[in-house]
């Protein structure tokens, strides 16, 4: 039987992303209006454990390859794998987690089968057979539904934008085991190296993120030690203001995020931009610490849930969309709110 | 060396784009290129200079779809040309990214081809990967700098950005990247440059010329919309000292139980 619904199951290092199983709650829905059950495709190197996983999250089957030329993400032999896969089983529909390889490869596998893709998808409906995908574009400034007349529609999904359904480990279903597509000789590139970023929880997958932005370096109280010329200064005052976002940051659990203005001062690295420009987020709670809110940085988070501001400017159009406010100094309110939610959580 | 960059025409990220009677509109906010492109522009220019060759930058679009292109020339690429056919109106990601493959094979010998890692408008993102697997060439995604490239030997080493950190990957010439702010701030056109610019006549190539063939578009755009409003009550914590206004805010972050 082959359904007519797959997911691709991101991972990385043998760990699958969380927004896979949110992938496979959105065809859990789709394969109710459609028909046929779920498919999950694996591909890794030592990553058996995860069809297990995938069952128990609500997939019927699964296709795994456990292959060592899949040890490190490569966008070519997973493409080449996934392609194959669908070129023979022809599914209707293949969803994966709006990640940097699960849109690569939506990217690729579509060039393959002659096929769209849809990325970076909030909602799916299905009419008349088709899926229908909404999508934010233009930032988010604007809603879009596109279509696929093709087959099989590929559609990325936003990570956050679906829920994770509950595991049951009670569930069973098929592993088919398949051969990688590609070789070691036939792949054109190599991963010589890996430096995971230190800098705790991500930006993508975060349910709190808290923002900084140009306002981070203003603290007229700190002195910087001597011998810094004015530039060097400015960069230390910003990151002792980045200490206390990130000290409530780590209370909360949640990422740390910044303006493109904090960014483009040299702040903080470009990866931590939430923005347009940056990334686009969309946590259950995100708490912007002197930013603005200009229409770029809206554009990366409007779909949070429950905003925060505090800002010196009563007027800065943060407040517009938060739903909790407090006009002061950031340098002020963040010490004792990070020390009143600390004893809060610990009591 | 032979490099070749693509670029987009968008509206500002300033503008206000809304939809009105089913158009997509942003008042009289004048197009420009898009922003991620501007460091693929830079990318290809560093290349250049510590490599020679020439640098030619080309973008799908109308037939006046010249912002972007003219942006480049004026940061100093060597040459431009507009690919622009009726057959491409509708395209999708895997068509604009055919004709651009068709491009670049037909200025010939390319060894680089450098793109923004997506559109600041469609966001979808892909066109570099779905250009690199039309050409058969590796995609290296996401860059954030280009270590080591060697036209001579054919050898490139990039770090690419991803979630999880940095990777780095080796690859083989001709070979297409997308890159990310990290690659360095582009620089500013110069007076010289915006003047050449100026007077540039960019040639226009069709899907004929480029004796290519294209698929038919299969994505379409049934419906845009403005998103739905959503309305925030703002409730400002205020009164009392700074230590007060700290305890209430903190009650009601743990009140909305999100965290």
């Amino acid at each position: 039987m082959t359904d007519k619904v797959w997911v691709y199951i991101d991972q990385f290092n043998g760990e699958a992303i969380p927004s896979s199983w949110e992938a496979i709650d959105a065809a859990r829905m789709l394969a109710d209006e459609l028909g046929g059950g779920v498919t999950a495709v694996i591909a890794g190197s030592e990553v058996q454990q995860l069809s297990e996983q995938a069952i128990q999250y609500g997939a019927d089957q699964v296709y795994l390859c456990d292959d060592g030329t899949l040890q490190e993400f490569r966008a070519e032999p997973y493409a080449s794998l996934v392609s194959g896969l669908a070129g023979e089983h022809h599914p209707e529909v293949i969803l994966f987690p709006t990640t940097s390889r699960g849109r690569e490869l939506a990217a690729m596998v579509a060039v393959d089968l002659k096929t769209g893709v849809l990325p970076d998808v909030t909602a799916l409906e299905v009419q008349d057979g088709n899926v229908i995908a909404t999508r934010p574009v233009y930032g988010g400034k604007l809603l879009a539904k596109a279509v696929c007349s093709a087959r099989p529609q590929l559609v990325t999904l936003r990570v956050r934008a679906f829920s994770t359904p509950e595991a049951d480990s009670s569930r069973t279903g098929n592993v088919n085991q398949v051969a990688a597509a590609v070789s070691e000789d036939n792949i054109s590139t190599k991963v010589s190296g890996y430096t995971e970023s230190s800098r705790g929880v991500s930006l993508n997958d975060a349910a709190v993120i808290v923002s900084g932005g140009r306002g981070v370096s203003n603290n007229p109280s700190l002195e910087p030690p001597d011998g810094m010329d004015e530039n060097e200064a400015e960069i230390w005052r910003a990151q002792e203001g980045f200490k206390l976002i990130g000290d409530l940051a780590g209370v909360l659990g949640a990422a740390v995020g910044a303006s493109r203005a904090a960014v483009d001062a040299g702040y903080i690295p470009y990866n931590q931009q939430v923005g347009q420009t940056g990334k686009v987020v969309s946590p259950d709670m995100y708490i912007a610490c002197g930013i603005s809110g200009a229409i770029q940085h809206q554009a990366g988070m409007r779909t949070s849930k429950v905003i925060v501001a505090i800002n010196k400017d009563p007027e800065a159009p943060i407040f517009k969309m938060a739903r909790f406010g407090v006009v002061g100094d950031l340098f002020e309110i963040l010490p004792p709110l990070t020390e009143s939610l600390r004893s809060r959580l610990s009591s | 060396m032979k490099i070749v960059v693509c670029v987009k025409q968008v509206p500002d990220t300033t503008a206000k784009v809304v939809v009105e009677d089913k158009q997509v509109t942003w008042g009289d906010m004048p197009l420009v290129i898009n922003p991620w492109d501007e460091y693929a522009v830079e990318t290809a220019l560093l290349q250049q200079e510590a490599h020679g060759g020439d640098v030619t930058v080309i973008s799908v679009g109308g037939e006046d779809a010249n912002v972007a292109l003219k942006h480049a020339l004026a940061m100093g690429c060597g040459n431009a040309i507009l690919i622009s056919d009726p057959g491409l109106e509708n395209a999708d990601s895997l068509v604009t990214s055919q004709a651009l493959a068709a491009a670049i094979q037909k200025i010939g010998d390319v060894d680089l081809a450098c793109f923004g890692r997506q559109a600041i408008d469609g966001d979808v993102g892909v066109t570099a990967a779905q250009t690199a697997r039309v050409l058969g060439w590796p995609s290296l995604t996401l860059v954030s700098a280009i270590s080591e490239l060697d036209p001579g030997s054919g050898s490139i080493r990039v770090e690419r950005s991803v979630e999880e950190g940095r990777q780095v990957v080796e690859g083989k010439l001709p070979a297409v990247v997308s890159v990310v702010k990290d690659i360095g701030e582009p620089r500013y056109p110069s007076f010289m440059g915006i003047r050449k610019a100026s007077r540039a006549e960019i040639p226009v190539w069709s899907v004929a010329e480029m004796g290519a063939e294209v698929s038919d578009p299969v994505v379409t755009w049934p419906e845009i919309s403005n998103p739905p409003k959503v309305e925030v009550v703002t409730e400002i914590i205020s009164g009392g000292s700074t230590a007060e206004i700290a305890e209430t805010l903190a009650e009601k972050i743990l009140e909305v139980k999100v965290v």
